[in-house]
């Protein structure tokens, strides 16, 4: 156990959060797909051509907000969103290990029915 | 993004032979390293404990789902929840399904864990951190072992 790795998660409050839960909408993984390429976005130019309103935009950036996925970030009057990938990672890191613990015991039981 | 683990393996033997691998709570032991109290029962909890060398003092728990015969054995769990001083029981666990298809060459094995988007975040780290420490040098020798007796 790594006493540094431990400080450092321990202070960063957002990795607490459920980032799963978040991205388990339809709205909310449209809107990261299109944070996903790298450029801040406004609300209206997050809206697009699709039927949402500007107050059920801001209500899925907030939630992604409170989970680290996006922050705001301004440009002079404006308000834009921009795409933080960290949360996402750290799920993929999680996932991976799970995944590689599977692995391992498939190869065990494969080892076990074929001997 | 992918919210489950899905995993496929072609196993050379019979579907019968991997059922009983999969649900005879000894054999399960013996492949996954760990130690049970008794016979998986659908509907109820099994316990045991973890049998890796260092590992003895982690407890087993899992409630056993379907049990249907060469075809589906289920069972929800906490995975690597294995911090003494932590309840994991207060948390949503996740449901690993083992399925099973007879091919000409033996079986398919197609194994599902679902349900992390109810794992607080602050617990998957903690599963990573676990990953720093022995558990991966363990992880090695196992795979040495198997690719040897294989």
């Amino acid at each position: 156990m790594s006493q540094k790795r431990h400080s450092r998660i321990a202070a960063k409050p957002q990795a607490r959060a459920p980032v799963f839960a978040a991205l388990g909408d339809k709205t909310r993984l449209m809107l990261v797909a299109k944070l996903c390429s790298g450029q801040p976005y406004s609300i209206s130019q997050l809206a697009g051509d699709s039927r949402l309103t500007r107050q059920a935009i801001t209500k899925h950036l907030r939630v992604l907000e409170r989970v680290g996925m996006v922050r705001s970030v301004r440009s002079g009057r404006r308000s834009l969103f921009e795409f933080n990938p960290k949360p996402v990672e750290e799920i993929k890191e999680y996932l991976n290990f799970v995944s590689a613990q599977w692995d391992q015991a498939l190869a065990r039981l494969k080892a076990f029915v074929e001997e | 993004m992918n919210n489950q683990i899905e995993k496929r393996i072609e196993l050379k033997a019979p579907v019968a032979r991997v059922w009983r691998a999969l649900t005879d709570y000894r054999e399960f032991g013996e492949w996954f390293r760990v130690k049970l109290d008794g016979p998986f029962v659908p509907g109820q909890v099994s316990r045991g404990h973890i049998t890796y060398p260092g590992y003895e003092h982690i407890k087993w728990e899992a409630v056993v789902q379907k049990m249907e015969p060469a075809r589906l054995f289920s069972f929800t769990w906490h995975p690597y929840s294995v911090d003494p001083k932590i309840d994991y029981s207060q948390e949503t666990p996740t449901l690993v399904e083992f399925a099973l298809e007879k091919t000409a060459s033996g079986t398919l094995l197609l194994l599902t864990e679902s349900g992390f988007d109810k794992i607080p975040a602050a617990r998957r780290l903690e599963a990573l951190r676990m990953n720093d420490g022995g558990w991966t040098e363990q992880m090695k020798n196992i795979e040495s072992h198997v690719a040897k007796t294989s």
